[in-house]
Order: C-alpha cells, then structure tokens, then sequence
C-alpha cells in the first residue's frame, strides 16, 4: 500500500512525467503573478503614502526588495535541486537548476540595478563596495559562472555535476548577503522586516512590498517551468516519448 | 489617492528618473524573459519535427 | 562501503572543506570588510595610516557650518567626535542628527578632510504624519522628569 504511494509521487520525477504536470500549472502560475502584481502596484503607488524621509523616492522598495529577496531565494532553490541530482544521481533535478539560473541571474541584476537607482538619490552614489553590495555582485557572478560552466561542457550529465559543485560551493553567499548589513560597518541600512522583531514599516507600505514580493516569487516559479519545458526537450529529444508528444506529431 | 494630478504621479515628487528608471527596466526585462523563454521553446519544438520529418524520410527511402 | 555510502562521504567532505574555506575567506576579509570605521576607533588610533578612509557616524546637530563653498560639520558616534571638512555638494539627505559616511584623510590637526559625503538612512519607513507622531512622543518621553 505505503510502496504505491511513494511510486505514485516518485513518478513525477521524471522529466516525461514532469513535463505534462509543468505544461498545466505555468498558466496558474502566471494568473497568480497578474493578482498580487495588479494588487501589489495598486498599494504600492496609490494607496502606500509617502515617506517622512525619502519623499517618493522611496517606492523603489516595491520591486528593490521583492527581486534582492528572489535573487536568494532562487539560488538557495537551485542550490538544493543541483544538490539532490547530485546526490541522486537524477536528470530533473539538475534540468530544475538549470532552468532557474537565468531567472535567478536577472533577479539578482534586478536588485543592483534598482539598488543603484534608489541609492544615487538617497546615498549619493550610485555605488559602493560595501558587504551587501559587494556579496550582491558576487552572487549575480555565482549565477553568471553557473550559467558559463553549464554551456562550456557539453556532456549534460557532467555539466550538471560541475554545476552543482560551483552552485553549493557558492550558497554561503546567501547568508552573508543577509547578515552582512548586522556583521559589519555598510552603507546599506538594516533589516525593516525580520522574523524576530516587529516591523520598521508603515502597514500598507509593508503590504504593498509584501504583495509585490509574492508577485514576484509567481513570476519566477511561471518562467523557470516554461524553461525546464524546453530544457526537458531539449535533452531528452532522442527518447521516443519527445518523438511522440502532440507538438511534434503535427 | 496619493496623486492630485497625472503629471504629479509622473514627476514622483522630483524622483522620476530613479523611480521610473527601475521600474522601466524591471517591466521590460519581465517581459523579455518569457517571450525569450518561449521563443526557445518553439526553437527546440521546429528543430524536433524537422528531425522527425528526416527520421520519416529516411525510412521511406530504405 | 557500499556505492552510496561512497558519495555520500565524498559530498559531506567537500561541503565541510568549503565552509573552512569559507571562513577562512570571510576572517581573510572582515578587516577590510567594513565600509568605514566610527569616531571611537579613530580616536583610537585604529584608522588605516596614509591612505583614504571611511567614517561612519552621525553629523552632530549644531554642528554644520558653511564657510564660502566649504562645508564643516563633526562626526559622531555619541562617544567620540571628529571634525571633518568637505568642499562639494552635500546628498538631499544630508542632515544634522543623521548618519553619514565620510571618505577621505585626516589631516596633521586632526580634522578630517572629506572627498565624499554619503548620507545614511535608517530602515525606517513610515508617513510624515506617524514621525511627527514619533518625535512628538519622544520629546514628551523627554521632558518628563
């Protein structure tokens, strides 16, 4: 009884069965990022006031927070896929990190940038190596280096394992990027949201990010199952279940 | 309603470049990601059935 | 050992020697991790010798002075004060009783000749209406005796 159910939910790590089951929820997943998106921008410029200090300049916060948040989430995410095929030994998990690179990679680019734009008003610059900037750029590096050491190999199977060295290798990025604005001396303020104390924001300021944030979270999940769609074909075009699919036939 | 105006919601109160300059950026590379994303996924869907064709050939031609 | 097992040791000992290389790294690097260094440590004498450096503090109120196109203001940390002199444009957020990040040397009197002047804000957000609200409140916390 207990061994067909483990098979049941084990068959899905496959990529044939995989790829049907991605096929049906990106959809959902896009609606969702239409929700909290058209929800999110709504607070986030017309219902969030203005703040005491930084004016309206503020409002970055709305998507500087939710792709910084993504850009470590997703590599935290990729990391664990890259970990288990390489414990595994099996071939989706390593098509899952694969797919969630570029995502994570934009995210990350995302942060720097919308950091950059918000930090010239506020700070006075548009840069500055302080830990958080500096372990940001690292990690869009980490994601960039994961993305070139993939490609230089051609052997899939091979190019998954180094991938998932550099990937592990790299994930004490993550909480250094978190901690380092409590660690050390930054430019970069503290934490406004954390999970041991109250938060330093207005309600509705914190909605509106909160909001976006997930908004982004439904993005990123959409895009990675679209990507793993074509990496799923694209590494598996030699099996007779790829040669069968519907879009082939026709 | 924040905005006594449309021209007050553009200038975001002297910010409009930073403003606007991220959010800009961010809603053109969230588009471009899925139409590139879906773009390879036709890509790889073309070159599957012209390899079928070629299979379907050959064993015509055996 | 069985297959498994193999890998699995082979995986366990590569992470552990990439977390002591990572601290190793990290240790490598958290002295000159810090962006800039506070008044105290300065006073100190712990601020890098012939070379251009960070102060972090707050610009002490009262402190700011404009003298033709050169501005002086003082630095602190609320135990430690250093003057500092700046001829440039000061960030929108550049206030007394705020944080600041201070580049530059100091000179044979101990003032600190500033190249840039970088504000730094807290992570507080809230409605000109709630920090009215806040500062009233602290100053009546205040002026209870």
């Amino acid at each position: 009884m207990n061994e067909n159910k483990l098979v049941h939910w084990f068959k899905y790590a496959s990529p044939q069965s995989f790829y049907p089951l991605a096929g049906k929820m990106i959809p959902w997943f896009w609606a969702l990022t239409a929700v909290f998106g058209i929800a999110g921008l709504w607070i986030s410029f017309f219902v969030a006031p203005t703040d005491a200090q930084q004016g309206e300049g503020y409002r970055i916060i709305f998507i500087h927070v939710p792709t910084s948040w993504m850009s470590m989430f997703i590599y935290i995410v990729l990391a664990c896929w890259a970990g288990l095929g390489l414990a595994l030994n099996t071939r989706l998990s390593g098509m899952m990190a694969q797919a969630l690179a570029p995502t994570g990679a934009l995210m990350a680019f995302l942060s720097l940038w919308t950091g950059a734009f918000w930090g010239k008003p506020m700070w006075g610059t548009w840069w500055v190596w302080d830990a958080r900037l500096t372990s940001e750029l690292i990690l869009l590096f980490l994601y960039l280096g994961f993305i070139a050491l993939q490609a230089a190999i051609d052997d899939p199977r091979r190019a998954d394992k180094a991938g998932a060295i550099l990937a592990l290798v790299g994930v004490v990025n993550v909480p250094i990027i978190y901690f380092s604005v409590k660690w050390w001396n930054t430019l970069h303020q503290g934490s406004s949201v954390s999970m041991t104390k109250s938060p330093s924001m207005a309600t509705t300021m914190l909605w509106g990010m909160l909001l976006m944030a997930l908004c982004f979270w439904m993005y990123s999940i959409a895009v990675a199952l679209m990507r793993v769609r074509a990496i799923i074909l694209e590494r598996e075009a030699h099996t007779e279940w790829v040669k069968l699919l519907d879009e082939v036939k026709s | 309603m924040n905005w006594g105006s449309p021209a007050e919601f553009f200038a975001m109160g002297g910010y409009a470049l930073y403003v606007w300059g991220s959010f800009g950026v961010c809603a053109v590379a969230l588009v471009m990601e899925p139409i590139l994303v879906s773009k390879r996924q036709s890509g790889v869907l073309k070159s599957l059935r012209r390899a079928k064709l070629a299979d379907e050939l050959d064993e015509e031609n055996k | 050992m069985r297959p498994w097992h193999k890998r699995a040791a082979i995986i366990g000992g590569g992470l552990a020697a990439v977390g002591i290389a990572a601290a190793l790294v990290l240790n490598a690097l958290n002295s000159n991790i810090a962006l800039y260094v506070t008044p105290s440590e300065v006073a100190a004498g712990k601020a890098p010798h012939g070379q251009a450096f960070r102060i972090g503090g707050l610009v002490k109120d009262g402190s700011l002075k404009r003298d033709n196109l050169t501005v002086h203001f003082v630095v602190t940390d609320t135990v430690k004060e250093i003057p500092v002199a700046y001829t440039g444009i000061l960030p929108d957020l550049f206030k007394e009783g705020r944080g600041a990040v201070v580049q530059g040397k100091l000179d044979a009197d101990g003032r600190f000749i500033a190249s840039e002047v970088l504000a730094k804000h807290d992570e507080n957000y809230m409605p000109p209406e709630a920090k009215r609200a806040v500062e009233q409140a602290q100053n009546g916390a205040k002026a209870k005796p």
